[in-house]
C-alpha cells in the first residue's frame, strides 16, 4: 500500500468543484435569509467525489485495531465479542425513520424492545427498575449520584455532601460525583486489593450521601465484606452505588441488588455486548431497588393495562439526562446478545469469564509480578515483570505486544501499583487465542532479558511508530488549518 | 461441544483450564463470594433463542411500528443519510475499536477524529473543537459548567428561552446538580428579550448565557452586540446551534461566541427513535484547557511522519479525578465518524443545497398552509429556515391536525400546545408530500 | 528565605514579596511540564487556596498559594516556555505576589522540614 498518498486528510483530496452528493430537485422558489443572518465566511469542507471518500476512509481503517481484528485484553473495558445479527437488527430501516415526537402509537414496537430491555436488566441486576437513558457509563454514574441526591433531598436531608470512593476506583467515580456536587473522601485499599472496612467505617457520617464500589473491583477481586459493608453505610443513612464496569463475571454468580446495592449502572458496552465504535454511542443504564423508582430521569416507557406502551414524564424524576431515550440502537443491540444468549447462556457468561482470566494469570505469574493472590474474577493486574533489573517497562511490555498483533492490556491503572498491566481476555476467546497470548508474553519477558533494547524500542511493526505526546501538549494543533 | 456460538471454550477445555488453575469445578473461581449471595437459581428471562428467532422477534417489533412522512423536528431532523456513510462505519476495523489509547494501532480513529475537529470548527466558525460529545443537550449542559469553571468564581448561568425545551431540561437538571443558578432569560414574540438579557446581566456576577440558533421556533435570531456585552461584564456566550444549519446561518465565530455547542444529528444521522446523535463541542483556543472531553491533536512520530495522539489528557477524569474538567471519558467515536464522512460527501456546495432546499421548501409549506386560513405563522414578521411554528385558527386543534394527517401517514409535526404546531421540512419531503399534507388540513 | 507548602509549592520571599513556584522535586515528579495556568496580574491569591494548575504530557495538578496576597506580576516566559520549570524551577518563579499578612510565612516548612518531606 503507498501509505504517503493513503495516509492524506480527506482535506487533502480536495479538488474544486468535485462532489459527493445527491439531492432531490428544488422543485420550490427560493428563499433568502435577511443578509445580516447569514453565512458570511465560506465553509472549509474538502470538495471530494464518492468513490475518493470511499477509499480514504477504507485505507485509515486499516490503521486501526478492532476486536473484529484481533484479541483485545483491555482490562476494565471488557472487549469481547460484537455479535453481528447485532448489527444487522440495529441498522432496521423501520427504526431508522422513527421520529421521537411521532404518537406512540406508532413506536409501540420501539417501545416495547425499551421496555423488555429494561425489565430484563433489572432481573440481571436484581434491581427494581432501570432507566437505559444514560448514554455511557461515566453518564450513568452522574444519573445514578443524581438518583441518590434526589432521594436524600426528598427527605430534606441537605446536609449529605460527600460521596466515599475507593482509591482504587475508576477516575469516573470522583469526577462524576464532582460534577454532581459533591466533595470527594477517599477509603485506602488493603494490601489484598480489596476496601479497608474499617477505614470506610471509620469515614461514615450523616454528611455522607453515597459510597461508590466496583465489585469485582479494578484489580480483579470481590469485596467480599459487601454485606457488611452495605449495612454500615444503610445504618449511616447513605446509599450504595454499585458501578457496573465490572459486571461482567458477576453474570450467573451473583446480583448487586442481592448484595445490597441501592443503584447502579451497566455498560451496555461492555457487558451486553455493544460495539465500542473507537469511542462511542455506548450506553448507561441504571438501576435502582424497590423505593427509589420515582426519582429515576424523565421520561420514561410505561407499560399500560391493556398491554401498549406510553413514554411519560414525572413530576418526582430528578429531571431529564437526555433529550430522549438514550441511544436506542445500543439498546436493540443488547437486548438481541440477551436473548441470544438466554437465561442459561448468561448464567456461563460470568464463570467462563473468570476461568480465561485465571488461566492466563497462572501461566504468566512466574514472569511477571503478581502482588494480589487468590483466584481473580474477569480480570486481574501485574506489577510489571518480576525482573526489574532489566528496566523493561510495563509501557515498553505493552507497545511490544502490538507488534505481535495483540491490543495492549490497561496500564498504569489501577493507580496501586507503580506499573500496572491489567489483563481481562473476557469469555470469548478461544484457549487457542489465550495460548498464544501467553507465549508472546513468555517471549517478551525472555526479551527484556537478552535484548532489553528490542523491547524498548517497540513497536515496529505497527502503523507509524512511537508518537511525539509531549510536542502535542505543549503545541496544540487541532485542526486541518492549524498544520 | 461449546457451550454457545459465543463461547468457544468445550467441556474438554474447560476441564484441562481448570486443573492449570489448580481448580476443580468453576464454582472454585468464586470461593470468596459469600454463599448468602450467590444466585440459587437462573435468571427469570427467556431460553437462549436461535438466531433466526431473534431475528423474528426483532422483525415482529418493526412491524409494530410506522414510518411517517416526517414533518416533525424539534430537535430531531428527518435528513437523508448517504449510502457510503453505513457501509464505512460498519466497517469492523471502526466499529469494534476502543478509545484510541494505542496511537500506534489506532491512527484510523484518530485520524478521523482530527478530521471531525477541522469539519466542526469550518461549520461553526470558531479555533477548535472537541473529539465530541454525547448529545446536544448534555453538550449544553457541559458547556454550562465551563462556563462556570472558567469564570471561578461565578456560578450563575442565564439560558435563552427559545432554547429547546428537552435541552433546556437537561441543563437544568445539570445545574440544580452541580449547583449552578440558572435563570431564563424571557421571551418576546418568538425571540429572546435583549431588555431582559440586559437587565439580567446587571449584577455583574453572569458566568455564561446560553442562547439557540436557530431557536426552538426555527427563527434566526439577531445576536447582534450580545457577545460585547457578554465580554464586556466577562460572561461568556454559549450558543446552541443545529449544525447542518450552520452552512447557511451566521455562525457562533461570526456572532463572536465563546462556545457552540448542539447536535450534529442533523447532519445525515438517521432519527433512530432517539439516539444515537452526537453532541459537539467548539471553542477558542484561549479556552481549549477549560473544555470538557476527548481532543485529537497532530505530531509527528519517531520516524519524523505526521500523527495524530489523543492529547491535553490531564485535563481529563483518569488523570485528574475529582477535579477533572467534566466526567466524560468516551466521545461518541462512530457518530464523529458519520458526521465527518457526510460532510465529506456533501462539501461546501452541498450543505449550501440541502440548507436551501430545506429553506425553500418550508417557506412553501408554510405559505401553503397559511392560505388553508386553518393556521397562520405565529411570528409572521421573523426569518426562519426550515422550521416554523403555526398558531391554528380558532377551533383547530393540533391534535385534529395531527390525527387527520395521520390518516394519510404523514406526521404533521411537534404539538405545543392545543393551538400550536411546530413544523419542520427538509430535502426529504416532496412537493407531493407538501401539497398532500395540505389537501388534509383544508379537509379539517 | 525559602519556605514550602507540603503540596510541593515554594515561597521565596524578598522583602514583602513572595516569589512563588514549584520545587524541584515536584518538577521531577511532573515530568515535561507542558502548560502553566496562571492567574492575571491584579487577582488576589488566598493562601492554601488554588490559583493556578500545571500540566504535565501524564500529569496536572492544581498550584496552591503559600501566602496571601496580590499578584503584582507573572511568569510570562513560561506562556511560550513552559519547560522552563523543568530546568530551573527555583529560578523560574510562576508568580510574584505582594503579601498581605507575612505572618503566614511562619506557618509553612523550612527547608529541612520540607527535605524530610519528599523522602
Amino acid at each position: 500500500m503507498n501509505r504517503d498518498f493513503y495516509s492524506k486528510l480527506i482535506f487533502e483530496h480536495s479538488h474544486p468543484g468535485r462532489q459527493g452528493y445527491s439531492l432531490p430537485r428544488n422543485a420550490f422558489a427560493h428563499v433568502e435569509l435577511p443578509a445580516g443572518l447569514t453565512r458570511q465566511g465560506a465553509l472549509d469542507l474538502p470538495e471530494v467525489d464518492e468513490p475518493t471518500v470511499v477509499r480514504h476512509y477504507t485505507n485509515s481503517s486499516n490503521n486501526n485495531f478492532g476486536v473484529d481484528t484481533g484479541f483485545y485484553p483491555l482490562g476494565s473495558c471488557t472487549m469481547k465479542y460484537n455479535p453481528k445479527i447485532n448489527e444487522e437488527i440495529a441498522a432496521d430501516p423501520v427504526m431508522a425513520r422513527l421520529h421521537p415526537l411521532q404518537p406512540a402509537s406508532t413506536c409501540q414496537g420501539a417501545l416495547e424492545i425499551y421496555y423488555t430491555l429494561q425489565q430484563a436488566l433489572s432481573e440481571i441486576g436484581g434491581m427494581s427498575e432501570f432507566t437505559l437513558n444514560p448514554f455511557a457509563g461515566a453518564h450513568g454514574e452522574l444519573t445514578g449520584l443524581m438518583t441518590i441526591h434526589a432521594y436524600h433531598d426528598s427527605r430534606e436531608d441537605w446536609g449529605r455532601t460527600k460521596v466515599i470512593v475507593p482509591d482504587s476506583a475508576h477516575g469516573t467515580n470522583p469526577a462524576s460525583a464532582a460534577v454532581c456536587g459533591y466533595q470527594i473522601i477517599e477509603v485506602k485499599s488493603l494490601a489484598d486489593g480489596t476496601v479497608d472496612v474499617a477505614d470506610l467505617k471509620s469515614k461514615l457520617s450523616d454528611e455522607v450521601a453515597a459510597v461508590m464500589m466496583t465489585n469485582p473491583n479494578t484489580v480483579g477481586m470481590f469485596e467480599k465484606s459487601i454485606p457488611e459493608i452495605a449495612e454500615a453505610v444503610h445504618a449511616c443513612g447513605a446509599l450504595l452505588y454499585y458501578d457496573g464496569a465490572n459486571l461482567n463475571p458477576m453474570l450467573g454468580v451473583a446480583r448487586p441488588g442481592d448484595m445490597g446495592f441501592d443503584v447502579m449502572h451497566i455498560n451496555l458496552h461492555k457487558t451486553f455486548s455493544t460495539p465500542h465504535g473507537g469511542g462511542g454511542p455506548g450506553s448507561g443504564p441504571i438501576g435502582v431497588r424497590k423505593g427509589l423508582e420515582q426519582f429515576l430521569p424523565n421520561p420514561r416507557v410505561v407499560k399500560l393495562a391493556d398491554g401498549t406502551f406510553d413514554v411519560v414524564c414525572e413530576e418526582s424524576a430528578l429531571g431529564r439526562v437526555s433529550m430522549w431515550l438514550g441511544n436506542f440502537t445500543v439498546e436493540m443491540r443488547a437486548l438481541a446478545y440477551i436473548m441470544s444468549l438466554g437465561s442459561e447462556g448468561l448464567m456461563k457468561v460470568g464463570p467462563l469469564a473468570a476461568l480465561n482470566a485465571n488461566y492466563i494469570m497462572h501461566h504468566l505469574r512466574d514472569l511477571y509480578l503478581l502482588p494480589i493472590e487468590g483466584p481473580c474474577k474477569h480480570e486481574f493486574v501485574f506489577d510489571g515483570l518480576i525482573d526489574k533489573s532489566t528496566g523493561v517497562t510495563t509501557l515498553n511490555v505493552a507497545k511490544r505486544l502490538l507488534d505481535f498483533g495483540f491490543h495492549a492490556p490497561t496500564i498504569y491503572f489501577p493507580l496501586l501499583f507503580h506499573e500496572s498491566l491489567m489483563i481481562e481476555p473476557t469469555e470469548t476467546e478461544t484457549k487457542e487465542t489465550l495460548d498464544r497470548f501467553i507465549e508472546v508474553m513468555r517471549q517478551i519477558a525472555v526479551e527484556a532479558k537478552e535484548n532489553p533494547e528490542l523491547v524498548n524500542s517497540a513497536p515496529h511493526n505497527t502503523p507509524i511508530a512511537h508518537p511525539d505526546d509531549t510536542e502535542a501538549a505543549l503545541h496544540p494543533v487541532v485542526t486541518y488549518k492549524e498544520l | 461441544m461449546s457451550l454457545h456460538r459465543y463461547l468457544p471454550q468445550t467441556e474438554q477445555d474447560i476441564a484441562a483450564m481448570l486443573a492449570d488453575c489448580h481448580a476443580k469445578a468453576l464454582d472454585d473461581l468464586y470461593c470468596d463470594v459469600p454463599t448468602e449471595l450467590r444466585l440459587k437459581q437462573p435468571y427469570d428471562l427467556p431460553a437462549e433463542m436461535s438466531e433466526k428467532e431473534v431475528r423474528d422477534f426483532f422483525a415482529k417489533m418493526r412491524a409494530n411500528c410506522s414510518t411517517l412522512t416526517c414533518f416533525g423536528g424539534a430537535g430531531f431532523y428527518d435528513h437523508y443519510s448517504p449510502a457510503v456513510i453505513n457501509s464505512i462505519i460498519s466497517r469492523s476495523e471502526f466499529l469494534t475499536a476502543y478509545t484510541p489509547y494505542q496511537p500506534e494501532i489506532s491512527q484510523g480513529t484518530l485520524q478521523y477524529i482530527f478530521e471531525y475537529q477541522s469539519m466542526m470548527t469550518a461549520l461553526t466558525g470558531l479555533e477548535v473543537s472537541n473529539a465530541s460529545m454525547y448529545d446536544g443537550a448534555t453538550a449544553t449542559a457541559e458547556a454550562m459548567m465551563m462556563c462556570v469553571a472558567a469564570a471561578r468564581k461565578k456560578n450563575r448561568v442565564l439560558i435563552s428561552a427559545t432554547v429547546n425545551p428537552m435541552v433546556a431540561d437537561v441543563v437544568r437538571t445539570y445545574a440544580r446538580y452541580h449547583k449552578v443558578t440558572l435563570e431564563v432569560i424571557p421571551e418576546k414574540d418568538g425571540v429572546t428579550s435583549v431588555e431582559a438579557f440586559h437587565e439580567m446581566m446587571g449584577a455583574g456576577d453572569v458566568a455564561g448565557v446560553i442562547v439557540a440558533a436557530p431557536n426552538f421556533y426555527g427563527i434566526v435570531e439577531d445576536y447582534t452586540g450580545w457577545a460585547e456585552y457578554c465580554h464586556e461584564r466577562k460572561a461568556l456566550l454559549v450558543m446552541n446551534c443545529q449544525a447542518s444549519a450552520l452552512a447557511a446561518i451566521k455562525t457562533p465565530g461570526e456572532w463572536g461566541a465563546d462556545i457552540a455547542v448542539g447536535d450534529a444529528q442533523s447532519l445525515g444521522m438517521p432519527l433512530n427513535y432517539g439516539g444515537p446523535y452526537l453532541g459537539y463541542m467548539c471553542t477558542t483556543k484561549a479556552l481549549i484547557r477549560k473544555m470538557p472531553g476527548r481532543i485529537v491533536g497532530a505530531t509527528k512520530d519517531e520516524k519524523g511522519n505526521r500523527v495524530f495522539v489523543l492529547t491535553l489528557q490531564a485535563r481529563e477524569q483518569h488523570i485528574r479525578r475529582e477535579k477533572a474538567t467534566s466526567n466524560i471519558c468516551s466521545n461518541q467515536g462512530l457518530m464523529a465518524l458519520y458526521a465527518t464522512i457526510y460532510l465529506s460527501l456533501m462539501g461546501p456546495k452541498g450543505m449550501q443545497d440541502v440548507n436551501a432546499l430545506s429553506c425553500d421548501g418550508a417557506h412553501y409549506l408554510a405559505a401553503e398552509l397559511a392560505a388553508t386560513g386553518k393556521m397562520q405563522l405565529a411570528y409572521a414578521d421573523k426569518p426562519f429556515l426550515h422550521e416554523f411554528l403555526m398558531k391554528l385558527a380558532p377551533g383547530v386543534t393540533a391534535d385534529a391536525v395531527i390525527a387527520k394527517a395521520m390518516e394519510a401517514g404523514i406526521f404533521a409535526g411537534v404539538k405545543l400546545a392545543d393551538d400550536l404546531l411546530l413544523i419542520a421540512v427538509t430535502e426529504m419531503q416532496s412537493k407531493a408530500d407538501m401539497d398532500k399534507y395540505v389537501s388534509l388540513v383544508k379537509s379539517l | 528565605m525559602i519556605k514550602y507548602l507540603p503540596s510541593h509549592e515554594y515561597a521565596r520571599v524578598e522583602g514583602n514579596i513572595a516569589y512563588v513556584g514549584i520545587s524541584p522535586y515536584a518538577a521531577q515528579q511532573l515530568g515535561n511540564v507542558v502548560y502553566v495556568d496562571m492567574p492575571e496580574v491584579g487577582d488576589d491569591v488566598e493562601a492554601g487556596e488554588d490559583f493556578g494548575a500545571i500540566e504535565s504530557v501524564k500529569a496536572a495538578s492544581d498550584l496552591y498559594a503559600p501566602v496571601s496576597g496580590a499578584v503584582v506580576e507573572i511568569n510570562e516566559h513560561l506562556i511560550d516556555n513552559p519547560k522552563l520549570v523543568n530546568e530551573d524551577p527555583l529560578a523560574h518563579w510562576i508568580i510574584k505576589v505582594e503579601m498581605t499578612n507575612p505572618s503566614e510565612l511562619d506557618s509553612l516548612l523550612d527547608e529541612a522540614a520540607y527535605a524530610a518531606l519528599c523522602k
